[in-house]
C-alpha cells in the first residue's frame, strides 16, 4: 500500500519540515508500518556538501565482528574521502550504522560515491548540497527520535511509509531513493512497477548502480538517466508515464523543485493542497490536516498528471 | 510536537479490531430542538462512530452535528436509520459507507470510496471527492458539488450520483443500474464495460469506454434531470449528452433473486 507525502514552501525560507513531515507520516502509519524515510532539504551552514551513508543494514547479522567492522569501515570512509581531496568538516554518528558527513569537495560526485560504496556493506543514502535522506525501520516517530529530526529546518521535503510488497524489509529497500549519482535528487513511490527487470537491465548497461531489489529504485535511477541526457525534471517525469509500466504515484524532488506524477490508471491515491504559502501533498488528506488546524480545500489530481512546483 | 490522531493510543484485539473495549464518550450536547452536537477533535474513529450510534440508536436523536471530523477515515458508516447527520468538515476514506436511510451533509470533502454500498438516503458533499465515490451504490442520492476522482460509481447498482464539477477516468466502470449526472467534463473510458444504467454528461467526454454508446434522449430524461437538480438547488440543467450500454458485451440474462420473484 505505502503512503507518500511532500511539502514545499514557496518563500524559500527554512521551516521545521522535520517535525512537519513526521506528523504527516505518523498519521499514515496504517498505510505502511515497515519502514519510514525522509528526503529533506536543509540549509547547510558552510555551503559545502552533505552525505548520508550507512555501513550496515537492519538485517546485517550482528555477529562478534560487527562493531569492530563498523569502526574500521567508518575510518576507511574518512580516509578515502580525504584521499580524494575532500575537506571534512564533521562526521556525525546518527545511529551505530548511519552517518552524516559535511565536507567540501570539487571533484566528480559519481567517483566519490563509487569509492565510498566500494567498502563492504556501505551505501550512500544521499549526496548533495542540501539533500539529506534519512530512512530506517519503524514508524515515523521512532525514526524521528532516532535521527534527531526535531531540529531539522528546511525548504522542502518528502517522506514515505512503507508496506513492503516487492522486496525485503530493510533500509536498502526503504524509500526515498537517491538518484545516484545526481546530487540533490530523490524519489518516493507508491505502487508497483511491472517492467522493473527490463529497465534495471537497461540502466545497468548504462552504468547505473542498484542497491536494492525494490522496484521503486528504478524511478530514481530512470529520472537521473533522463536528466543526465539534458531533460528537465518535468520532461523526464512526463516521459516516465509512457516508459514505466504498472500502477504508481510518485514524488520527485530536486534542490528547488518538487513534482508529482500519476499513472494513466490513477490507481494510487494523492491529495493536493495548494496555497500562496506552501504546497502539501499526501496519499491521504488526514496527513495534510496535520499541518492545519482548520478546514482546507484539497483535491485529487487526475490520471497522467505531472505537476511541478518551484520553491 | 502535537499528538498525532492518537495512533499510539489505539489498541487492537487478536482479530485486528481497533479498540475492542472502547465505549461511547457521551460528550454530545442535545439542545432544545433535539439536535445533538459533539466535537470529534479529541476522539478516535471508533469513539466518534460509537457516539454517533449511541445518539441515533439509544437516545433516539434524529439530528446530529459532528464538529471537527478532521478527514478521519470510516466515519458515519453503517447507519441504518432515518436521521440527519451534518459533518462540519472533511471526511477521509470510506465516509458514510453502507448506510441505509440517513440524510448526510458533509461540509468539506471526502476521500476515496465515499458512500460505498449505500442503500438509501441522501449524501451531499460541499467540496471535492476522491476516487471510487459511490462504489457499488444501490440506492439513494449522492451529490458532490466539487469534482470527483476516478471510477466514480464503479459497479453502481442503483441510485443517482450527481457531480457538479469534473470527473476522472472510467466513470461508471461496470455500472449495472442507476444514473449519474455529471455537469462538468469527464476523463477517458466513460462507462467502460457498463451493463446498464444511464450517464448524463454536461461537459466534454475525453473518450468512451468499451460498450458505452450515446443514448436516445427522451422526455423522461428531461423530467428526471430537471427534478433532481431542482431538489438540490443546482439550478436549471445545462445541455446534456446521454450515454448508455451498447449491449454488445451483454451476455447475461440471469436476474437478481428479488427480480426473479417478480417474474415468477
Amino acid at each position: 500500500m505505502c503512503g507518500i507525502a511532500g511539502i514545499i514552501y514557496r518563500d524559500g525560507a527554512a521551516h521545521p519540515i522535520g517535525d512537519e513531515m513526521t506528523r504527516m507520516l505518523q498519521s499514515m502509519k496504517h498505510r505502511g508500518p515497515d519502514s519510514t524515510g525522509y528526503a529533506l532539504y536543509g540549509t547547510p551552514a558552510n555551503g559545502g556538501l552533505v552525505m548520508r551513508f550507512k555501513l550496515a543494514d537492519a538485517n546485517t547479522p550482528r555477529d562478534f565482528e560487527y562493531e569492530g567492522r563498523l569502526r574500521r569501515h567508518r575510518v576507511e570512509v574518512e580516509n578515502r574521502l580525504g584521499a580524494l581531496g575532500a575537506r571534512l568538516h564533521e562526521v556525525e554518528e546518527e545511529t551505530p550504522y548511519a552517518f552524516r558527513v559535511a565536507f567540501d569537495y570539487d571533484g566528480d560526485l559519481k567517483l566519490l560515491a563509487d569509492i565510498v560504496e566500494n567498502i563492504p556493506d556501505a551505501e550512500v543514502l544521499s549526496l548533495g548540497t542540501s539533500l539529506e535522506i534519512v530512512k530506517d525501520l519503524g514508524d515515523a516517530e521512532s525514526v524521528h527520535d532516532q535521527y534527531g529530526l526535531a531540529d531539522f529546518n528546511g525548504t522542502h521535503g518528502i517522506g514515505h511509509v512503507r508496506m513492503a510488497t516487492e522486496s525485503e524489509v530493510d533500509i536498502a529497500g526503504a524509500h526515498p531513493y537517491w538518484a545516484y549519482p545526481y546530487s540533490d535528487v530523490a524519489v518516493v513511490h507508491n505502487g508497483q512497477l511491472t517492467n522493473y527487470f527490463y529497465w534495471r537491465r537497461r540502466l545497468e548497461r548504462e552504468g547505473r548502480r542498484f542497491m536494492s531489489e525494490c522496484d521503486s529504485e528504478i524511478i530514481a535511477v530512470y529520472l537521473a538517466q533522463e536528466m543526465s541526457n539534458g531533460a528537465t525534471l518535468e520532461e523526464s517525469m512526463h516521459k516516465s508515464l509512457d516508459e514505466l509500466d504498472g500502477v504508481f504515484t510518485y514524488i520527485a524532488v530536486t534542490k528547488d523543485a518538487l513534482g508529482v506524477a500519476k499513472d494513466e490508471l490513477a490507481a494510487k491515491p494523492l491529495v493536493l493542497y495548494e496555497s500562496d504559502e506552501l504546497v502539501a501533498i499526501a496519499s491521504e488528506e488526514i496527513a495534510i490536516r496535520q499541518l492545519f488546524d482548520r478546514e482546507i480545500e484539497t483535491y485529487d489530481p487526475y490520471e497522467r498528471e505531472v505537476l511541478v512546483w518551484q520553491r | 510536537m502535537a499528538a498525532v490522531v492518537g495512533e499510539r493510543k489505539i489498541t487492537y484485539d487478536a482479530r485486528g479490531l481497533a479498540e475492542p473495549f472502547a465505549e461511547a464518550p457521551r460528550t454530545a450536547v442535545i439542545d432544545a430542538d433535539g439536535v445533538a452536537t459533539f466535537d470529534a477533535k479529541e476522539l478516535t474513529t471508533r469513539t466518534i462512530n460509537l457516539e454517533l450510534r449511541r445518539l441515533l440508536y439509544e437516545e433516539g436523536v434524529k439530528e446530529v452535528v459532528v464538529l471537527n471530523p478532521q478527514a478521519r477515515h470510516s466515519l458515519g458508516v453503517g447507519i441504518l436509520t432515518r436521521c440527519k447527520i451534518t459533518f462540519e468538515g472533511s471526511l477521509g476514506y470510506f465516509g458514510c459507507g453502507v448506510i441505509d436511510g440517513p440524510e448526510v451533509h458533509i461540509k468539506g470533502r471526502v476521500g476515496w470510496s465515499a458512500c460505498e454500498n449505500m442503500m438509501s438516503g441522501v449524501v451531499v458533499v460541499d467540496s471535492n471527492a476522491g476516487s471510487l465515490t459511490g462504489a457499488a451504490m444501490r440506492g439513494g442520492d449522492l451529490v458532490v458539488k466539487g469534482r470527483v476522482g476516478s471510477r466514480t460509481g464503479i459497479d453502481q447498482k442503483g441510485g443517482t450520483i450527481i457531480v457538479c464539477g469534473d470527473a476522472g477516468l472510467m466513470n461508471g466502470f461496470m455500472m449495472q443500474r442507476g444514473r449519474q449526472i455529471i455537469l462538468g467534463n469527464v476523463g477517458p473510458g466513460l462507462g467502460d464495460s457498463m451493463y446498464d444504467g444511464t450517464i448524463y454528461v454536461g461537459g466534454t467526454v475525453k473518450s468512451l469506454g468499451i460498450d458505452c454508446v450515446p443514448g436516445e434522449w427522451t422526455e423522461a430524461d428531461t423530467e428526471f434531470v430537471a427534478r433532481k437538480l431542482l431538489i438540490y438547488g443546482l439550478g436549471s440543467p445545462p445541455e446534456l449528452q446521454k450515454f448508455v450500454c451498447g449491449k454488445v458485451l451483454y451476455n447475461y440474462d440471469s436476474l437478481e433473486p428479488s427480480e426473479r420473484k417478480l417474474v415468477i
